[in-house]
């Protein structure tokens, strides 16, 4: 073949791509491809394929979609971590004369994937995926707003994920940081695909986190049970809600600023290059009037779920609702005015740089309030220390310390020193380790046994939480004083070797959480394998307050056999104490949405097109925009998106639950 | 950290410095380096300082919620039947009002704090003393230019026309304005003993103000990612007494390397680890260029563009007056080699200079 | 729904779930409303990266230089006729008269690309001279916030000949009105947008 043909077939994809030649990728590639053709195989084995298509890929029901977020966070909290250990390794090893083992190219790529993995691919599909497990089931809802939306959003997900990893195998990711400041990130420093990886990436799971935080805004807003007014909806809600709000007003300016710098990329504009007018700063400036908000957007939902588990498991009302909801809108509305703290040290005025300062310290304000609240609704509360409780005191130590780090790395002279420093890297992950994660896996653990029907192990529950908590302050202390020792990010080696032993230090504390990471997979393993042990047929195992526990566990796919009426905060704590009965009688068909593959495939050939615009493969790009325009098309004529489970159905599934509640008694 | 170091917000500040300035000298002892909380110019310590006043502050309120987290968790524990319980108590007015306003005051302290502490220690503010007490009126700055290189630093020095890359030295208790650039991609200036970051860009200059006060070599390094070269873009920083610094200037003119355009244009190049070089003298107008990104001959500064855009720009007359670079950027520092979009273009100066005159 | 809810909740204090069907009011198109706003942000940014870049000129040509005046006078009336036709066409779809309907929208779609040629004309022109994208920040920020706002009312024209499609099988039962009245919102979303372009760009840029 002429060579103008193959680059016209392959675009700039060679073979050199392939990374052959570098064992740690290739010794990755093999691990990843036995595992997913193990799994093919034991889904073929066992005739799952069908299974899986008909209830899980293709379903439109918010407690599965939740689920599949979740494992996908699971999946690529694996990878994100790996990435984690190595640099530890790495920055453990590379002092003096030793290099350590990884060169320049390859850990500059481990940093940048690492930070976009864990913010976009594992903290955000878990806050979404707990989201619409819980959401929906809170405010007494069937599903959400648009249901398909909610499937083609998580799809898309998937494949901003699909794409990160395909740049392992094929091609590089960027060597930028997880932010891509131009002029690294333009063509003129960065010519190769890493970057394009980045933003296809970015953009193709930003389009779901969009769609997917339209669909849980119209869902509170409109499909709250009747009598659920927003002052008795249950904090979790809230901060789902003002999470989602955040979510839709900040998501698209990060789509139009990759866009910007994709068209400076592949357009050669110039629009944040150095020659022409263009205007690099501004880039800075607009991906943190996304990146700040997005910060809130991970830990209000963390939030939420720890007002949740407190009150749950002290057995008493939350202290301070209505200042929990002011506190949580204040934060929403302030985290739009603080961005400029990112970069007070780009010679900003002084006093430009005070007020954003001074703007980021009064979100502590509120903040501080929520944290009362909590410990508030201790006093006088008869606390039961299962697992979510656990991870709620974990994070109230914790996060309160990198709480008190961030307000100081926002008084601008103290972060001329600490900018850009391992104190910052200790403080960022001290709130979102501390916060978002222990948040995360409280919520997981309380929503666990709602999901599945049974309980998560709770020995191997602490045993994760405590590799936790101590691997944290193990890993991220050191930094903290590294970063007062004046040692930067993002160096991958080092010259004075007094700074090792904490370095090492360091990597041990990485190496006990990820025991912890071993003890969750451990704990889900035999839990599954407990099951029968681990069962809870109530539906509602830990005493709940809110409507999710007052259905079954699993709950129907209709959620409630009849819309629930609330008539006040905590609606199935006041039905409880008020003797509700479970309805047994008078069921009717229920109208609910059908399963459609629309969004395995739109989500499907967007990843294809975002591949042939990374190695400019322009035919499959032009194949692919149409296709996905087509199929858009084609969707927009199926009608048929719903249908009526039979009363008999109904009756079928109410019967067995209340044989079950009988035989408990 | 006992917060009852604090009677008063008031007279917090020199009084809690006072008693906390042991601390630094308590870490030393511990045997590491803890630079930022023990620097050497006048300017990081204000801002050492302020850290401390700041974590204080903010332990008073930060202590006694830990303290209360934990004795709640163990007093309210379901085993201990002889705690009260108390389900339904949700709400009191007067704790409420307690639980915003602690947090609030501590923040409208700290926010004066910062308000005052952000405009007396802003880099672009000259400085107005040397050390407590010492008053810098009458002692003339010692100007140094700084351009962030591939992977290296370039600190020219007006005054005494000379350059020199990855070493820095300076006077001791003379005040030094930096002013800084940066050839290609963003970094950040930072010497951790001397006073904190600032960003060098392209295109643009920051500033800053700064003062060391012990003699003595000092880190210093990029401390934004830049590259593949980031991780040794670091240079020694010398304090030196004035007539230390005065034979070093002159050892470093009695060299015979000169740094105009073209060596500018060499040194430019993308390298890592780059040896200490010095130069005897330098073109008086390199570092404006620089900023402007014209070193290059033939090509338009960006000062003159600005001017000109201020106007209206040139019209359509000045729509191709547009040329490329010999050699391209991206070749230097990509892998994948320039094949996609061709040369790098620039816009042309609107008078050629004569090959001459661009030496 | 909801009053009638309100007032059950109200009767019977101890009542706690609906025995009849439990319909939430649609939320279609306040959903829309909230993507709606969201692209406006995306506006919002390449508006706002207009204000930053929109005077570096890299010593080219600006606004003044380059902008048609008349010409875009024309193609704004072309936008603004199309959106007084949509309301036709929103008017006898209310009415259930399908047939006025779909004329209205194929002669909203024919306003519609008019405007997109004689943008693309605009477009050619401008980078046969040498104008294009690629010449300044100015020019790059000029042709992505028009051509945005460009690439947005041609996939509005895709969307209106698919609804015509459908309007035409299906006729106008709810579904469809519903759908219409998305791209109604869209379709006037789009005008509010241009209007600010041919302010803040062209008149702006020409005065």
């Amino acid at each position: 073949m002429s060579p103008d043909l193959v680059k016209f077939i392959f675009g700039r994809l060679t073979w050199e791509a392939i990374p052959l030649h570098e064992p740690i990728l290739l010794g990755t590639f093999i691990v990843v491809a036995l595992g997913g053709l193990t799994t093919l195989g034991l889904l073929t084995r066992y005739k799952l394929w069908g299974y899986l298509w008909r209830e899980w890929l293709t379903s439109v029901d918010h407690k599965k979609i939740g689920v599949m977020y979740i494992i996908l966070a699971i999946v690529m909290l694996l990878r994100g971590f790996a990435d984690a250990l190595m640099m530890r390794a790495q920055q453990a090893m590379a002092f003096g004369d030793n290099a350590g083992y990884l060169p320049s190219s390859h850990y500059d790529q481990i940093f940048t994937a690492h930070g976009v993995i864990m913010i976009f691919f594992v903290a955000m599909p878990l806050v979404t995926g707990l989201m619409n497990l819980a959401v929906p089931l809170q405010i007494g809802a069937r599903d959400v707003a648009f249901p398909f939306l909610n499937n083609f959003s998580f799809w898309m997900t998937v494949g901003g994920a699909v794409t990160v990893m395909l740049s392992l195998f094929v091609g590089e990711f960027a060597r930028t940081g997880w932010l891509a400041y131009p002029p690294l990130s333009n063509l003129a420093y960065s010519p190769d695909v890493g970057v394009d990886y980045y933003i296809w990436a970015l953009q193709i799971a930003g389009v779901g986190t969009t769609l997917s935080g339209i669909n849980l805004v119209v869902t509170i807003i409109k499909m709250r049970a009747p009598g659920m007014s927003l002052m008795k909806m249950p904090v979790f809600t809230w901060t789902s809600l003002c999470t989602n709000v955040l979510i839709v007003a900040t998501f698209p300016i990060l789509t139009a600023t990759l866009a910007l710098l994709t068209a400076d990329r592949y357009l050669y504009t110039n629009f944040f290059t150095n020659d022409f007018g263009g205007n690099p700063m501004m880039y800075v400036n607009l991906i943190w009037i996304w990146g700040h908000p997005e910060v809130y957007i991970l830990i209000l939902p963390a939030f939420g779920v720890f007002s949740e588990v407190v009150s749950t498991f002290c057995g008493k009302r939350l202290f301070g609702y209505s200042s929990m909801v002011y506190a949580t809108v204040v934060i929403t509305i302030l985290s739009y005015l603080v961005w400029l703290h990112h970069f007070f040290t780009m010679g900003s005025g002084a006093s430009v740089n005070s007020f954003f300062g001074i703007t980021t310290m009064i979100i502590s304000i509120p903040t501080g309030a929520k944290i009362f609240n909590w410990l508030f609704t201790m006093y006088r509360g008869r606390i039961r220390y299962e697992v979510p409780m656990l991870w709620t005191l974990g994070f109230m130590v914790t996060f309160v310390i990198g709480g008190m780090t961030g307000v100081l790395l926002a008084v601008p002279p103290a972060d001329f020193v600490l900018h850009n420093s391992l104190f910052l890297i200790a403080h960022f992950h001290n709130v979102i380790i501390g916060g978002v994660v222990f948040g995360m896996f409280a919520g997981i653990t309380y929503w666990f046994p709602k999901a599945f029907g049974f309980k998560l192990d709770p020995f191997w529950g602490k045993v994760s939480f405590w590799c936790w908590l101590v691997g944290f302050w193990v890993a991220f202390t050191p930094l903290y004083v590294l970063g007062l020792m004046g040692v930067t990010r993002r160096v991958s080696r080092f010259e004075d070797p007094s700074l090792q032993i904490w370095f090492v230090i360091a990597a041990i504390g990485a190496v006990i959480i990820l025991g912890g990471i071993v003890a969750f997979i451990v704990q889900i393993v035999v839990s599954i394998r407990n099951r029968e042990a681990l069962r809870d047929e109530t539906g509602d195992p830990w005493g709940g307050r809110t409507l999710e526990w007052s259905t079954s566990s699993p709950p129907p796919a209709y959620n409630f056999a009849f819309t629930p009426v609330v008539h006040q905060l905590d609606a199935w704590w006041d039905m409880k104490q008020r003797g509700y009965g479970r309805p047994t009688t008078g069921f009717i068909p229920i109208h609910m949405p059908a399963n459609t593959g629309a969004g395995v495939i739109l989500a499907g050939i967007s990843t294809v097109l975002g591949f042939a615009l990374i190695w400019h493969i322009w035919w499959l790009a032009a194949v692919s925009f149409v296709a996905l325009v087509a199929a858009a098309i084609a969707h927009t004529f199926n009608f048929k998106r719903d249908y009526y489970i039979p009363a008999e159905e109904v009756v079928r599934v109410e019967d067995a639950r209340t044989e079950a509640l009988r035989s408990l008694t | 950290m006992r917060p009852k170091l604090l009677p008063s917000p008031r007279v917090l500040a020199p009084r809690v410095l006072a008693r906390l300035a042991l601390l630094p000298a308590l870490l030393a002892l511990g045997g590491c380096d803890w630079v930022v909380m023990n620097p050497s110019g006048d300017i990081a310590t204000q801002q050492r300082d302020l850290i401390i006043v700041a974590t204080v502050l903010m332990l008073l309120i930060i202590v006694p919620v830990i303290a209360l987290t934990l004795f709640f968790a163990w007093k309210y524990r379901r085993s201990n039947e002889d705690a009260p319980y108390d389900p339904d108590w949700h709400h009191s007015t007067r704790l409420e009002i307690v639980i915003w306003a602690a947090p609030l005051v501590i923040i409208t302290i700290l926010g004066a704090v910062t308000w005052t502490s952000t405009h007396l220690l802003d880099p672009y503010r000259p400085l107005d003393r040397l050390a407590p007490g010492r008053s810098a009126q009458h002692v003339k700055p010692l100007k140094v230019q700084v351009v962030a290189l591939d992977w290296k630093w370039l600190f020219i020095y007006p005054e005494l026309g000379v350059a020199t890359v990855n070493e820095l030295a300076a006077p001791v208790d003379t005040p030094i304005d930096f002013q800084l650039t940066s050839s290609s991609v963003m970094n950040s200036f930072y010497v951790p003993a001397l006073a904190g970051q600032i960003y060098a860009m392209p295109g643009m200059t920051t500033q800053l103000h700064a003062v060391i006060n012990k003699p003595g070599t000092f880190d210093g390094f990029s401390a934004n990612f830049s590259g593949a070269g980031f991780s040794h873009m670091r240079f020694k920083f010398h304090g030196m007494s004035q007539a230390n610094f005065d034979r070093w200037a002159a050892d470093v003119r009695k060299g015979d390397q000169r740094l105009d355009g073209p060596r500018y244009l060499v040194l430019e190049k993308p390298s890592e680890k780059a040896p200490v070089q010095k130069f005897a003298s330098v073109d008086a107008g390199l570092f404006d260029k620089a900023v402007n990104r014209c070193v290059e001959p033939g090509k338009m500064c960006q000062h003159d563009m600005m001017r000109i855009d201020a106007n209206g720009g040139l019209g359509m007359a000045g729509v191709y007056n547009v040329t490329t670079l010999e050699y391209d950027k991206r070749v230097r520092r990509g892998q994948g080699g320039g094949q996609e979009g061709g040369l790098r273009a620039f816009v042309a100066a609107l008078c050629a200079p004569k090959p001459s005159e661009a030496r | 729904m909801a009053s009638h809810a309100h007032a059950l909740i109200e009767a019977d204090k101890n009542r706690f779930h609906m025995t009849e069907e439990h319909h939430p009011e649609n939320g279609t198109l306040l959903g829309f409303w909230i993507y709606l706003m969201s692209d406006c942000l995306i506006f919002a940014v390449l508006f706002a990266t207009y204000a930053v870049l929109g005077r570096s000129y890299a010593a080219g040509p600006s606004g003044a230089d380059l902008f048609d005046l008349p010409l875009v006078a024309v193609n704004t009336g072309l936008l603004l006729f199309s959106s007084i036709t949509y309301g036709f066409a929103m008017l006898s779809a209310q009415a259930g008269r399908k047939t006025p309907t779909l004329v209205w929208l194929a002669i909203t779609g024919l306003f519609g690309l008019g405007f997109l040629s004689l943008e693309l004309y605009e477009f050619a022109k401008l980078i046969h001279e040498g104008a294009g994208p690629q010449r300044s920040a100015f020019l790059s920020s000029f042709f992505t916030l028009v051509g945005t706002h460009g690439l947005h009312v041609t996939f509005g024209i895709i969307w209106l000949v698919t609804l015509m499609v459908q309007v035409g099988r299906r006729g106008l039962d709810e579904a469809m009105k519903r759908r219409l009245m998305c791209l109604s919102m869209f379709w006037h979303f789009l005008d509010v947008i241009w209007i600010g372009v041919f302010s803040f760009v062209y008149l702006l840029g020409v005065l």
